[in-house]
């Protein structure tokens, strides 16, 4: 397990390092020169070398990149060049709300996805199975953008239930913005929901054709308790890691589903430092979401592992 | 056992594989039990006729702007209705179709060819060149693709062209580790061992050989990361970083009607609604597809 540990860990760790090559590489060829942009197309050309030294801009570049990696890595990101504030505040504080609203889709496509999945495998090839598959199985690829515009047409627009913005304050803490957090949070659960469904049916179909299965029905326990002891305990083992997975997956939904209900995450704050061209924004925000991205993959592989030892030898 | 009935057994054996149903029968077996399949397969090539030829028999010019008809709901001179600009909203669904099939369609195309092809000589040769490339890959797998899709986009600018190199480059690491593995298979099995002592060229071996027995897979791989990017292209063009306006492009009519939808609904809609068919129908289809190649499981 340790091996196993230290292995993907190491992977983690490539991971990171590419991609931040790959982001500092792709970042600084982007057309048009950040001096220039900055203070505008009337400047001097002494204004814009004082700037370009200000910004380390005429150091070699693999010296940029090191000292650019170093910094990122002690949580010095610099100031944003867009609204002058310090990055790592500004991405910290999004960061906290889109973890407020990954923890709301979670609450909601977890515990339905396992419900409706062992519902599906009792009900095996019955129309309720077959309605839940199919359903889920066509809303697995659809995009975020389409299901959230449905629901905010419906139920924010038709019906005034829920807010169709979720531009929260600040400082409001977690239970006054709930209201808000809905809608986007049934628009990223939904596709991962699919997948819950379809990894648990799937592996509940399997443990309910295992031989220790019916001799426990068989020997007249009750259905309640093979279903606890017996069928779920190795039925979920896939649908943990799934679970672990589908977090990851959520970063990506979190940047369509953000900037569709204009709601402060860091997703939302990546498309605002894209549209503006705001270089360090747009580095540490993108750093920050393959950090979590890998680290989220590390857990899951982990959890699989330390659930399923065959894994492990691979 | 004597030599007599060893003779005929084998002729039973022989008799017995002369009579088994070819691929193609068994295939068409199997597709026969998938319903859904079947539908969401004839709405798919449905979408794609209308890419095709659709464009030429619109009934308006998708740019064309008509003031005095502005946001005019659904009649019979105007199926889904106009717009802001009083354009006419099915004629741009039908022509934004076709940006949608081309950018997705090449990006996936792209993505194939040369990541089966890199997949092909990777797995074939394997070594060193072969380790890092796949090391390489499962790092690019490890960013989420919509990220890498913006910073990429970012560099190089929100072009027809640079969209399909996206689509390209962020499905290029799959198809490529599809086919190395199915490739990795395959050629330690005896067709290709004795094509290799027979003295045939590597050319021979790969085309003949090989690639043959990788088709299905990579045909629902294909079909199934065509879904993926059909999702990607949309995805970006409602982002406003894809398709730049008055492209009729679909994400990016979504994204248009949303501040009107409260006065003119079908502007969201349609659009909404075609995108979405378009979706489950292809996601039907490529799991008619996998049921029809894996009946078990339905693994690749």
């Amino acid at each position: 397990m340790l091996r196993f540990t230290l292995r993907r860990l190491g992977f983690v760790l490539l991971t990171f390092l590419i991609a931040s090559l790959l982001i500092f590489s792709l970042t600084e060829i982007l057309p048009g020169d950040v001096a220039t942009m900055v203070l505008g197309r009337f400047a001097t050309p002494s204004a814009l070398q004082n700037l370009r030294a200000k910004l380390g801009l005429d150091r070699p570049v693999y010296i940029q990149y090191i000292s650019w990696l170093t910094n990122f890595i002690i949580g010095k990101w610099g100031d944003s060049i867009s609204t002058q504030a310090e990055v790592f505040g500004l991405v910290m504080h999004r960061l906290k709300n889109s973890g407020m609203l990954a923890l709301v889709g979670c609450l909601i496509y977890i515990p339905t996805g396992i419900f409706l999945g062992i519902v599906a495998a009792f009900r095996k090839n019955k129309w309720l199975d077959q309605t839940i598959s199919m359903t889920s199985l066509a809303f697995i690829g659809l995009p975020e953008f389409v299901t959230g515009v449905i629901l905010i047409a419906i139920f924010a627009i038709k019906l005034r239930i829920f807010p169709a913005s979720s531009a929260i304050d600040p400082d409001a803490r977690f239970i006054e913005i709930l209201p808000q957090l809905v809608l986007p949070g049934i628009t990223i659960a939904l596709t991962n929901l699919a997948y819950v469904i379809r990894m648990t049916r799937s592996s509940t179909v399997e443990v309910l054709q295992t031989e220790y299965v019916r001799s426990a029905y068989l020997k007249g326990l009750r259905p309640g308790y093979v279903l606890r002891k017996h069928v779920l305990r190795n039925a979920l083992l896939p649908t943990v890691t799934i679970i672990a997975i589908s977090i990851a997956y959520l970063i990506g939904g979190l940047i369509i589903t953000e900037s569709l209900f204009s709601y402060p995450g860091v997703g939302r704050l990546l498309l605002f430092a894209i549209s503006h061209r705001d270089l360090p924004l747009i580095q540490a925000t993108s750093m920050l979401i393959v950090l979590i991205f890998s680290v989220s993959n590390f857990f899951a592989d982990i959890i699989y592992a330390y659930l399923d030892p065959r894994i492990r030898y691979k | 056992m004597n030599g007599s009935s060893d003779e005929k057994s084998k002729n039973e054996e022989i008799q017995n594989l002369q009579n088994q149903p070819g691929k193609l029968t068994i295939y068409w077996k199997r597709l026969k039990r998938q319903p859904f399949a079947i539908g969401g397969g004839v709405i798919f090539l449905f979408f794609l006729l209308m890419a095709i030829i659709g464009p030429l028999v619109v009934p308006y010019n998708y740019q064309a702007q008509d003031i005095a008809n502005r946001l005019k709901p659904p009649s019979p001179a105007h199926f889904y209705g106009t717009d802001q600009y009083g354009r006419d909203v099915f004629s741009r669904i039908i022509v934004g179709s076709r940006g949608i099939f081309l950018l997705g369609g090449s990006g996936t195309l792209l993505a194939v060819v040369i990541g089966a092809t890199l997949g092909l000589l990777s797995g074939y040769y394997g070594g060193l060149s072969d380790e890092v490339l796949m090391r390489l890959f499962d790092v690019l797998l490890s960013i989420p693709p919509i990220l890498l899709a913006l910073v990429l986009l970012v560099t190089i600018g929100p072009s027809k062209p640079g969209l399909i190199l996206v689509v390209a480059l962020l499905y290029l690491p799959i198809e490529a580790r599809v086919m190395r593995s199915m490739v990795l298979s395959l050629k330690t099995k005896e067709f290709v061992e004795a094509a290799r002592i027979r003295g045939e060229k590597k050319l021979y071996i790969w085309f003949r050989e090989i690639l043959p027995n990788t088709l299905g897979s990579m045909l629902v791989e294909g079909s199934m990361r065509f879904s993926y990017a059909i999702f990607l292209v949309a995805s970006l063009g409602f982002l406003g970083l894809g398709v730049q306006p008055p492209s009729p492009d679909w994400g990016l009519q979504i994204n248009e009607a949303r501040g009107w939808f409260s006065i003119a609904p079908w502007l969201l809609i349609f659009p909404a609604g075609t995108i979405s068919l378009l979706i489950i129908a292809a996601n039907l289809m490529t799991d008619g597809l996998r049921h029809v190649f894996y009946p078990i499981g339905g693994e690749i």
